[in-house]
């Protein structure tokens, strides 16, 4: 027995030894954390999230950067807010106990602006590389930020494009009544209407339905020449197969929930035409994209879905704040990240006096061969 | 009118499906008075067994890999629903109620967290395997899937009928619905039928898993949940424990789903839109119980509940 606690109380000892070699006094851990549904039906978005998050805290490991004299060490903590406004307040919570010096997310609009106003009273940095709801960065919240445009932009741009570029008379909305669906389509009824379209039917789902029958066959009855969806691809997708099946005459738009390769999987071959948007230009053409595109794939073994380029600038942006200010703290680098300039792969970023993107571009894509190919980019520097 | 007779068409489909999954609550319940909230983690086990199956043997033709998938996804299912009963409610047969009702919970949850080890947390779709057509009748489009789906339930539930009224071991069932001592007594092996019977619930489940897979072209580990809630609704709108009630609960539930979304908004002149499409079938499932507690067809339960 006393052998054993010998044995015990030395391999304690050991184990001191070891994590005081492994972290000097003079480095130091910063901890990022990241916020996004890791289980239900927006898994695939959020886990593509949280891996642009980690390889551009990877890559700022691997470059070694010190900041106040002190060689900082990045550490990522990711935590599943379930695309649930409940639950990720109380994840918000527990990123603000566990230290996080900011925080990358939340990933849907729902959850994001809640949670923000437990990092603005705690005065942590929050940059949401997806929330595109107007109302995210509006709540006067010092500490919001986010890198792409916002639906006022995008619900435009959809809006006027359904009308002048595809002629739409008679539009149909549906909507998912989540924060984001709801702030898409109210933006996009609001483009399209002013630009002399009639709303002719404006019916509703959740975002965990899978059965859309009995709204599309009521949309039906209204004789729509276009059908807009404000919600995800998980619905999305679905919802194409069955406008097919209720051999449904219309054209198909989504914002850039339902703009995913996995919306294609999802639809199958109804998924031909649909229209989709993404703030931000397409991959191709950002500068150092289509790069950055290989290395993801080299790295996770699937193709990226939606916002990973977006947060890993967000991360850079932040890291590129924190440099700036030569300091960790929340409150020292915040003034830098709301004044920063940073050349990122989705754009270059600066802030507004909101925290929004300065001159957000949307770009407007079409799938076609199974593939979303751009048609048109509107807006941006 | 075809869109009336569209939205018939729609919830037709629709409720066929919550029928045959509230038939595995209703059984369940008419035999132990319990609810198994387990059922709709399942019918999402029989979809994605399939859907594996299916997966392997991509190579075969589809008349060969569709009821060879079916059958392992059934099989899979009834191992499954003999198992949940032997661990989670046989040694809790005699406790306060409340104690099974917590297991039943608890076996949902493991079930859905492992479906989500196995077939992780992604949306997968299910593969088309026939030429889906569509058939015109009077305006209202119905494919061959849907086809499928409402001939299939209404026969298997024909089928299950029989086997309760004009078999042995149905009438070992009600023996056991009526009075378990008494069944024991008269010298039915109560555990048999108990293990039975949750095999039976469980090989419909299989069967309507794969069938909402098939008609939504998606399969993915918590569909259950939603569908296991609405079939439980459906079961008690028609009355639970009762065989008829469960079949003609789940039509409703399933009409009135279709009807409530379609019609719903037109009727309040848009005060409520589709939005309100679960209060509509709450609403009515409300009533029901205000004035027939027991539900539409349900006996009175007076000494189980």
């Amino acid at each position: 027995m006393r052998l054993v606690s010998l044995l015990l109380a030395s391999l304690l000892l050991a184990a001191c030894g070891k994590s005081a070699t492994d972290q000097p006094s003079d480095s130091l851990t910063v901890r990022i954390g990241a916020a996004a549904p890791l289980t239900g039906p927006q898994a695939h978005l959020g886990k593509d999230n949280e891996n642009g998050t980690r390889m551009a805290i990877e890559d700022a490991n691997a470059k070694g950067i010190s900041i106040g004299g002190k060689k900082v060490h990045f550490e990522l903590v990711s935590e599943d807010d379930q695309a649930d406004p409940k639950t990720a307040t109380i994840v918000a919570q527990k990123l603000v106990d566990d230290n996080v010096s900011g925080v990358i997310g939340h990933l849907n609009s729902g959850t994001t602006i809640p949670a923000a106003k437990i990092y603005s009273d705690n005065g942590i940095p929050q940059i949401s590389p997806s929330a595109t709801a107007v109302a995210y960065t509006h709540q006067g919240f010092k500490t919001a930020f986010r890198v792409m445009a916002n639906d006022a932009q995008q619900g435009h741009a959809l809006g006027v494009y359904a009308v002048k570029n595809l002629g739409a008379k008679r539009i149909a909305v549906i909507d998912d009544r989540t924060a984001y669906g709801q702030g898409l389509a109210d933006e996009f009824i609001k483009a399209a209407t002013a630009s002399g379209a009639e709303i002719v039917s404006h019916e509703y789902t959740s975002d965990k339905s899978v059965d859309f029958t009995a709204v599309l066959t009521a949309v039906k009855a209204k004789q729509p020449e276009l059908l807009f969806y404000g919600g995800m691809d998980a619905q999305g997708g679905p919802m194409a197969r069955q406008i097919k099946a209720l051999a449904l005459n219309v054209k198909f738009m989504m914002g850039d929930g339902g703009r995913t390769p996995e919306f294609i999987k999802l639809a199958g071959d109804a998924a031909e035409g649909a229209y989709g948007s993404l703030p931000g230009v397409p991959l191709e053409k950002m500068s150092g994209g289509m790069e950055f595109s290989r290395r993801y794939e080299s790295e996770f073994k699937q193709p990226i879905q939606l916002y990973a380029p977006y947060c890993y600038d967000a991360v850079n942006v932040m890291i590129a704040a924190m440099q700036k200010a030569n300091s960790t703290d929340p409150a020292k680098y915040l003034p830098a990240l709301a004044a920063i300039s940073h050349d990122g792969i989705t754009a270059k970023i600066q802030f507004d006096n909101n925290g929004d993107l300065k001159g957000g571009a949307v770009t407007l894509y079409q799938v076609k061969q199974d593939q979303w190919q751009p048609l048109e980019t509107i807006g941006g520097q | 009118m075809e869109i009336f007779l569209q939205q018939i068409i729609n919830g037709l489909v629709q409720g066929s499906v919550y029928a045959l999954v509230a038939l595995g609550y209703t059984m369940v319940y008419g035999i132990l008075g319990l609810i198994n909230f387990a059922h709709g983690e399942v019918v999402m086990m029989g979809a994605m067994v399939a859907l594996s199956a299916l997966s392997v043997m991509a190579g075969l033709p589809p008349l060969v890999s569709l009821p060879l998938s079916l059958f392992l996804a059934i099989s899979v299912c009834m191992a499954l629903g003999y198992g949940i009963e032997r661990i989670a409610y046989r040694p809790l047969r005699h406790a306060p109620r409340l104690a099974p009702l917590i297991t039943a919970i608890g076996v949902s949850i493991v079930l859905q967290n492992l479906a989500m080890l196995i077939w992780g947390r992604d949306y997968h779709s299910f593969p088309q395997l026939f030429a889906n057509h569509a058939h015109r009748i009077g305006g209202a489009i119905i494919n061959d899937i849907q086809i499928v789906i409402v001939v299939a339930a209404f026969l298997m539930m024909a089928g299950l009928m029989l086997v309760v009224h004009r078999t042995r071991l149905g009438r070992a069932m009600r023996a056991v619905a009526e009075n378990q001592h008494a069944a024991q007594l008269m010298g039915v092996d109560v555990n048999r039928v108990v293990s039975i019977t949750f095999m039976i619930g469980s090989a419909l489940a299989a069967v309507a898993g794969v069938m909402v897979s098939a008609n939504y072209g998606l399969a993915h580990y918590y569909m259950g949940f939603l569908l296991g809630l609405k079939a439980f609704t459906a079961a008690v709108l028609g009355g639970i424990g009762n065989l008829r009630g469960a079949m003609l609960g789940g039509l409703l539930l399933g009409l009135i789903e279709s009807l409530g979304a379609g019609y719903i908004g037109d009727i309040t002149g848009g005060f409520m839109g589709s939005q309100y499409q679960d209060v509509f079938a709450f609403l009515v499932l409300i009533a029901v119980l205000i004035f027939r507690p027991s539900g539409l067809l349900g006996e009175r339960l007076a000494e189980r509940a």
